[in-house]
């Protein structure tokens, strides 16, 4: 009964919206039935063409996040352990941090045009700053008294980065990564619905041009279920690597 | 070696001259920049013999302990251990006032912390445990830190620091952040592995009555030179409340409150 309770509201909502749209209180044109969306998701699902954009959406999100996350982890471990990187770099990528990055959106059309290049560049650039800033922040949140605790002890350097100053940073880095995970599936979306010849985004600016409703909230349900999904596995490892901690370990 | 030092050692106990170490400072001076904190300090510590040092906030205590565990190095004078003056920074091991636990790493993963970079595998392990059943808490060695009290961390501690045999202890007011009956057996607990070990050891401690009930000799240390020398000759396990310890503990406070 207790698991059940969230669950009461939205479903009530669906029951309402359901219902409405039978009676014609909703237009069809505007909102279709959940009946109707579900069966538009059988369609494009049974047609093959719903896996092939979901496929290649992913493919672009983790691609980008891999290629900014990983530029920003390793930058924000330099500029944590090393402070002539942090006084090189750090003022210049705060002044750039604040340039939104979708604003880069005309310029990188005419950089790359419409071309994998272009979601790949504003899905990394998009991902660096939450990866770079949190992991930054965690090196430096690190407790000195355990790395001066790790030195009396005569921990080598590396022993010191794995064992003291990474899972010390641990925390701040997936506070980043799950920030991050947002900004990608925000960042492709924008991206694919202005230009792109295959996607999710690509399938809902599709069916919009044929008043294909139905599609286009399936494309907008399949966006969100692959957010959800992205953010629970992170949620996932955060308590699987955090168990340490009492904070995550009761959750 | 100091010959006569040796022959005294030996008199008394041959079991403790195997595993501590005999501490000589000379010229110990430490500035931090214009600011000096230890001036010219010259010190014999005898193998196993167990020294607290008391004094007033910025005397120079905590700076001395942490050039004895190696993590500074003095201005000028040198530091010898067992005749050595380098290459000993591994005999020392240091406990500070906070367990310094690896919230992260299991309690037996944090005493193997102690070993360094000895012995692999299974072998550590064994030895964590060990040094886990002397502090009484070979029960615990699966657990995280964070579910252990505040005495249970600090023993924990101990067995880090107890698990390479050092020949040298070093304490860094380890007491100080405890609840008054912890510290109590927390204070026999150190006497009965000290006995049982015979590590040489240095208590730095503002508590006259912890310095009193521990230690062989306290030195009071007044801005960066020793201003008294005081050997406390009384027979272990010490009672508390005794009045020789009283007079001794009396003295003590008269010249740090500069009666």
């Amino acid at each position: 009964m207790k698991r059940a309770l969230p669950w009461i509201v939205p479903a009530l909502i669906l029951l309402l919206w359901q219902v409405a749209s039978g009676f014609g209180l909703i237009a069809d044109q505007v909102m279709p039935a959940p009946t109707a969306v579900a069966e538009a998701f059988w369609r494009v699902a049974r047609s093959g063409e719903l896996l092939q954009d979901i496929e290649i959406s992913t493919w672009r999100a983790f691609a980008g996040f891999a290629v900014g996350g990983g530029i920003g982890f390793a930058l924000g471990m330099l500029n944590g352990l090393s402070g002539l990187s942090e006084k090189l770099t750090d003022s210049t990528l705060q002044m750039l941090r604040n340039i939104p990055h979708l604003a880069l959106i005309p310029l990188v059309i005419l950089w790359f045009g419409i071309g994998e290049e272009a979601k790949l560049f504003l899905v990394a650039l998009g991902v660096f700053f939450p990866i770079y800033v949190n992991t930054l922040h965690g090196v430096r949140s690190v407790d000195r008294q355990l790395l001066e605790m790790g030195r009396a002890y005569g921990m080598s350097e590396g022993a010191i980065f794995w064992r003291v100053v990474f899972p010390g940073a641990l925390p701040s880095i997936f506070v980043g990564l799950r920030y991050g995970l947002g900004i990608m599936w925000l960042t492709l979306i924008v991206a694919e619905t202005i230009s792109a010849s295959s996607g999710i985004g690509y399938m809902a600016m599709n069916a919009r041009e044929f008043m294909m409703v139905d599609v286009v909230v399936v494309s907008i349900l399949i966006y969100a279920a692959l957010g959800k999904l992205a953010d629970s596995v992170a949620r996932w490892l955060e308590r699987t690597c955090l168990s340490w901690n009492p904070v995550y370990a009761e959750a | 070696m100091n010959v006569s030092l040796l022959d005294t050692a030996l008199d008394t106990d041959l079991r403790v001259t195997s595993t501590g170490s005999t501490v000589s400072l000379r010229g110990v001076t430490k500035a931090f920049g214009a600011q000096t904190v230890l001036h010219g300090l010259d010190l014999d510590i005898p193998a196993g013999q167990v020294v607290a040092i008391v004094g007033r906030s910025g005397c120079g205590k905590s700076t001395l302990l942490r050039l004895l565990a190696g993590l500074d190095r003095p201005t000028a004078g040198t530091i010898t251990i067992d005749g050595a003056s380098s290459g000993w920074k591994d005999s020392v091991r240091l406990m500070f006032q906070e367990p310094r636990l690896l919230p992260w790493q299991s309690v037996a993963a944090n005493v193997a912390v102690g070993l360094s970079h000895a012995p692999r595998g299974a072998d550590r392990q064994r030895l964590a445990i060990e040094a886990l059943t002397q502090v009484g808490l070979s029960g615990r060695a699966k657990e995280w830190p964070a579910v252990l009290s505040g005495g249970q961390k600090q023993r924990v501690a101990l067995a880090r620091a107890l698990v390479s045999h050092p020949r040298i202890l070093a304490f860094d007011e380890p007491l100080g952040a405890l609840d008054a009956l912890t510290r109590i057996e927390m204070q026999a607990l150190i006497e009965q592995v000290w006995e049982d070990k015979g590590f040489t050891a240095i208590v730095v401690t503002h508590d006259v009555t912890e310095a009193v009930a521990l230690a062989d000799r306290i030195l009071l240390l007044d801005a960066g030179r020793v201003a008294m020398d005081v050997t406390v000759d009384l027979p272990r396990p010490r009672r508390r409340g005794d009045p020789e310890a009283a007079a001794i503990e009396g003295r003590i406070l008269d010249r740090l409150l500069g009666r």
